[in-house]
């Protein structure tokens, strides 16, 4: 938990007018990531064209106010992008763009570049394409999966 | 509407005007220690035990059992701590609770690196203990009950009479962390065979940094702070004069309101339970429906995150909580809703509203409205959401 006061207003401003919200029918590419037990998980839509920019993103994200503003940050980053320069996207310029985060929020900006990089990997198995650099995500929606890092101060 | 509908109370209350007004001669003209011989100090004596007896009534305690504390936090680490100093021929058991204040589940957890047995009692899912779990985890080595009288987030009310009864029975003291209920519903110490408890006074309009440890008599537990003979060699400490008078009067005025207020507040209550449940669909009241705190709403609003939701509904000017406040600062969700058996994405969702007698009805529609409208927001955003609504989840 963080209070509003923790948050940068450019975290606040994609919280409360989030973009990008939505779903793709058809979508090229679609990645979920993230797990239940954590309180956060954030699904992306990738529309690539024939020559592999991104034409259009959307997200859905079940998770705090810091999951949903990396996810509207991060899709506004990829988006027109091509697709080496979205997988070329980091957490740290997710974060960057949004003038920080409360540290026991970092992890939410890895997960959007998590939700990033599995949609990215649906639409190279769709298409038979290969993005060079691109790994299998670990897994979908894992529930146990709890060893990443949180960033918790030490008692 | 006002700018802002404080349902944060189980948090923290605003002081009433009247506690003030008793207070403020006590920061001013009246600043003597109560351990001086002179007048300043005999006045502020006079004030203290005035402030002891106005306590002690509300609880049927006599009140030279009453030791004034720093809060509840404080009393819960001095009962907990001091029995097992003064109990260590008997044995090192300690029974309580999981859905214990973090003041009391610590202090076990820390008590438990020092070579105490702690057993930790599962509640059902209203949140309330088995009675004969209870004595079943008794064992001859057992030297205290700590269960507290009603929860923080939830509000189910434990049935201490009988948890008191069990313990009086068997030989084993019985501490109640009774922080959300005292002043709120009635207490008697001596029906309820409490042998300690602990109480605050921000709960009850009173001031922060003030509470008290009611100690049966013949109970004797060491002192938990030393460094002087202040609360009859028991507490060290110059007594905290204001604070002590303000426990005082929110005491008087929370016995004599006590009636009206539960009728009032517990109206309240139902009237945002049923408007919640009935306007949010997907939507789960947490604790006992009827053994419940007046003032305590919890509600899980499925596929949707606790953090989110909190500060919508603030940015629409509604002061709510997830949880405790004290939980702040972690992202597991509440040991308290994980005991009651939800599972963590429900967990992470959920809301409690604490309402006090300033509450108003209207205030409540307002509230109903504004988390109806942010709960659909949110979940237009949730892929939990959409995987329900095509059958994938």
């Amino acid at each position: 938990m963080s209070t509003k006061l923790e948050y940068s207003d450019k975290v606040v401003d994609h919280f409360t007018n989030p973009r990008n919200v939505g779903e793709i029918k058809n979508a090229s590419g679609v990645g979920t990531v993230g797990n239940a037990k954590c309180g956060d998980i954030m699904r992306v839509y990738l529309d690539i064209d024939d020559k592999g920019f991104i034409k259009d993103v959307k997200f859905k994200t079940f998770g705090c106010g810091a999951a949903i503003a990396t996810s509207s940050m991060a899709t506004e980053l990829v988006k027109g992008k091509h697709i080496d320069e979205a997988l070329a996207l980091t957490n740290k310029s997710v974060m960057e763009a949004l003038d920080g985060l409360p540290q026991v929020k970092v992890h939410c900006s890895l997960l959007a570049e998590e939700a990033i990089h599995a949609a990215l990997w649906d639409y190279a198995q769709k298409s038979h394409v290969t993005i060079d650099g691109l790994k299998k995500p670990k897994s979908d929606i894992h529930e146990d999966d709890h060893d990443h890092d949180h960033g918790e101060e030490e008692e | 509407m006002p700018k802002t509908i404080y349902l944060d109370n189980a948090a923290t209350t605003a002081v009433r005007p009247e506690v003030l007004d008793a207070m403020m001669p006590f920061l001013t003209e009246w600043y003597g220690n109560p351990s001086s011989v002179h007048e300043f100090g005999a006045l502020c004596n006079v004030a203290c035990d005035k402030a002891r007896a106005q306590v002690a009534k509300v609880i049927g305690a006599d009140p030279k059992d009453v030791y004034f504390t720093s809060g509840g936090t404080e009393s819960d680490n001095w009962a907990l701590k001091s029995a097992v100093l003064a109990k260590k021929e008997k044995g090192k058991h300690i029974i309580t609770t999981k859905i214990e204040h973090h003041a009391v589940m610590e202090t076990c957890e820390f008590l438990e690196r020092q070579g105490c047995e702690v057993t930790y009692l599962d509640v059902d899912a209203d949140g309330l203990i088995d009675l004969g779990a209870l004595k079943d985890a008794i064992r001859p080595d057992t030297i205290m009950i700590s269960v507290m009288y009603a929860n923080n987030e939830i509000g189910t009310v434990q049935p201490i009479r009988e948890i008191g009864e069990i313990a009086r029975s068997r030989g084993i003291l019985f501490h109640t962390d009774a922080v959300q209920a005292f002043g709120h519903i009635p207490i008697d110490v001596d029906k309820d065979n409490i042998d300690l408890m602990s109480a605050s006074g921000h709960k009850i309009h009173g001031p922060k940094g003030v509470g008290f440890l009611y100690m049966r008599k013949g109970v004797k537990l060491p002192p938990f702070m030393h460094g002087g003979h202040h609360e009859r060699g028991r507490r060290a400490g110059t007594l905290n004069v204001p604070g002590i008078v303000g426990i005082g009067k929110a005491a008087e005025v929370a016995e004599r309101e006590m009636p009206d207020n539960i009728k009032r507040v517990s109206g309240l209550r139902d009237m945002l339970i049923e408007g919640l449940l009935r306007e949010v669909p997907y939507s789960k009241l947490n604790g006992h429906p009827t053994k419940r705190l007046p003032g305590n709403v919890n509600i899980s609003f499925r596929y949707v995150e606790g953090e989110s939701l909190l500060m919508l509904v603030d940015e629409k000017g509604v002061s709510a909580s997830t949880g405790s406040a004290c939980a702040s600062g972690s992202l597991d969700p509440s040991h308290v809703l994980l005991a009651i058996g939800l599972p963590h994405e429900i967990a992470h969702g959920s809301l409690r509203f604490s309402l006090s007698e300033e509450n108003t009805k209207e205030e409540m529609e307002y509230t109903v409205k504004v988390v109806k409208e942010v709960v659909e927001r949110l979940r237009s955003m949730s892929p939990l959401y959409e995987d329900m609504l095509n059958g994938v989840a």
